[in-house]
């Protein structure tokens, strides 16, 4: 049989404009859901141009008609078939207080590997610099290989902040975005399987144990603590929860023991990785606030013990939020945990 | 879903209709993706301007303001665009192109974030090259932050609304003044032959010279031979004009003749 085009056109193109219509509003207005009679009828009208494209194919192999027709039934296939939950406004408060944390325990095995891992780094780092203490040239970055501790904390010490005064806010965005960039690598490298991440992480391990070590050989720990503890406190569990991100994700491309296909499981991780990451983002700006208006400040301007309880309280509130956070609150159903 | 051919991912609905979305190539996504490398730069551009400016009353903030906004316009560029304009940026507009999701599904937010925050593996060792390696020898012309978020690019080019009239109608149609040889015609031609000759009329214009000459003349000599109309029927019919006539006799059987 061949398609009478011109009936078959003349009886089906109002039905595909009403669809094209239809799916227009529903792509423009993604947050309103449809009534059910509309539904019914999105429903009818998109068989109806599957079952034209059908007949299209088997009885005249039109290509125009047939591009449309695709256009058309692709489109709908997405608005119908999809099942994973509707874009919502996004309730910012709702989301970090309560999802970040949830997500973050759902996946915590990756984030204490993270710790272990980094952990792994700074041994190897601070033993680095007992046994080879030329070493440091290599495992500290930012220049703090060119001064020793002391050194360092005595100019910092005597410049009272003047260093830093009037370039707090240039400072604090350079960190924020500095760190959201070392983040954001840290989770794409789990595209490695997850060796690329494992190599971040050791690598930052390596350059905290190195300076750890230098400042308490030297006696400089308290200065070390005040230094590091107010921004470091938010940052470095940030860097690890980075962390777990690329090594779940570096997880789920291996799949081991799953009889899920790849594509069914990384799009069952797709939503928690970016929470997690977004959720970094966050933390490291808080961070980056503090780092420069905050943790540069030294004796005599602020007290250290000041400082040293200022970042103690901050992890305790963290260590708090990640563990307890939204735990309240049904999680969302689906989310695959780890 | 089905296996992707070279140039189009298929897709087939619970219904059992199979549909194709046809694949970005990598030179396309280049193209598109230095469009928007020169839009970024344009709007950054203005930021030093406006920063600038700022600078003289508070240049810390100032300082603050420019790092936060290259950032946010670098990284934040693409992930807004394509999620406010259903997969596509300023360039892959210019292009045609759009991200979709590699089962036909509405796109996500993370999906899109995750592609694009992926861009940092895509982009090593530099210039894109294991992305642009990634998606040449993809089945599915994906990079690696396609591949992660289960996204495709394809090419979405403008859909024109079918018009057979202006092919079909309005010419007059010398072999419908035999209604029994046309009903003959209609009963000996094949769906497949039918669709083959439909598809090189539309088609012609995209035909070198000799090409449509030898490919008219092939189908007309093998259509000629289905049904046999008297000569005069047939006097001074080029082959184009003589398929014309008969794919018009094939497709609008009840119009009345000419």
């Amino acid at each position: 049989m061949i398609l009478d085009l011109e009936k078959f056109f003349a009886a089906e193109r109002p039905l595909w404009a009403e669809l094209d219509v239809m799916l227009l509003r529903l792509e423009e207005h993604q947050n309103q859901q449809p009534s059910l009679d509309e539904v019914k009828r999105l429903h009818y009208l998109h068989e109806r141009a599957a079952a034209g494209l059908d007949r299209l194919a088997t009885f005249a192999n039109e290509p125009e008609t047939r591009c449309y027709l695709e256009s058309l039934v692709a489109r709908g296939h997405a608005e119908i078939h999809e099942q994973r939950g509707l874009p919502h406004r996004l309730k910012l408060f709702e989301w970090f207080f309560m999802t970040f944390p949830q997500t973050f325990r759902r996946h915590v095995r990756f984030f204490w590997f993270a710790v272990a891992v980094t952990v792994a780094g700074c041994a190897f780092g601070g033993l680095a610099l007992l046994f080879d203490p030329d070493s440091r040239h290599t495992t500290m970055a930012f220049g703090h290989d060119q001064l020793t501790p002391s050194e360092r904390v005595k100019k910092e010490e005597q410049s009272q902040g003047a260093r830093i005064d009037g370039r707090q806010a240039g400072f604090s965005s350079f960190l924020m975005t500095h760190n959201t960039r070392v983040s954001v690598s840290t989770l794409a490298l789990g595209m490695t399987w997850g060796v690329g991440t494992i190599i971040s992480l050791f690598y930052n391990g390596v350059i905290l144990g190195a300076i750890s070590v230098d400042y308490i050989q030297d006696g400089q720990g308290q200065f070390l603590a005040g230094w590091i503890l107010p921004h470091g406190s938010i940052e470095l569990p940030a860097i690890l929860i980075a962390g777990q991100a690329g090594l779940l994700l570096g997880t789920t491309l291996l799949g081991r023991g799953s009889r899920i296909p790849l594509r069914t499981r990384l799009r069952a991780v797709s939503h928690d990785l970016m929470t997690l990451i977004f959720g970094v983002a966050l933390l490291l700006i808080w961070a980056g606030l503090v780092e420069g208006f905050f943790s540069q400040y030294h004796e005599p301007v602020l007290p250290y013990a000041v400082k040293i309880v200022f970042g103690l309280v901050e992890l305790g509130l963290l260590t708090a939020f990640l563990a307890k956070g939204g735990s309240g609150h049904m999680e969302a159903p689906g989310n695959p945990k780890s | 879903m089905e296996p992707s051919s070279v140039n189009n991912l298929r897709l087939r609905t619970p219904e059992g209709i199979t549909f194709a979305l046809p694949l970005a190539g990598p030179m396309t996504r280049l193209l598109a993706w230095m469009l928007d490398v020169i839009i970024v730069g344009a709007v950054s551009t203005l930021l030093s301007i406006a920063v600038a400016l700022l600078g003289w009353m508070a240049s810390d903030l100032a300082g603050a303001l420019a790092t936060i906004g290259f950032f946010l316009l670098q990284l934040g560029y693409p992930i807004a665009t394509e999620w406010l304009w259903r997969g596509q940026t300023l360039g892959k507009r210019a292009f045609r192109l759009r991200v979709v999701d590699a089962h036909g599904l509405r796109l996500q937010f993370s999906q899109i974030a995750i592609r694009n925050l992926l861009r940092a593996v895509d982009i090593l060792p530099g210039a894109y090259l294991v992305g642009g390696l990634a998606c040449l020898f993809s089945r599915r012309a994906q990079r690696l932050g396609d591949f992660a978020a289960n996204t495709v690019v394809i090419r979405a080019p403008r859909l024109a609304q079918p018009d057979l009239e202006q092919l079909l109608a309005g010419k007059f149609n010398s072999l419908r003044a035999h209604s029994h040889l046309c009903a003959r015609l209609r009963q000996r031609v094949a769906p497949e032959e039918a669709a083959l000759a439909l598809s090189a009329l539309l088609r012609r214009d995209e035909l070198d010279p000799l090409a449509r000459v030898e490919l008219f003349r092939e189908l007309a000599t093998a259509l000629r031979a289905k049904v046999e109309f008297p000569p005069e029927s047939l006097d001074g019919l080029a082959d184009e004009q003589y398929l014309r006539n008969v794919v018009d006799v094939l497709y609008r059987p009840k119009t009345a003749g000419l």
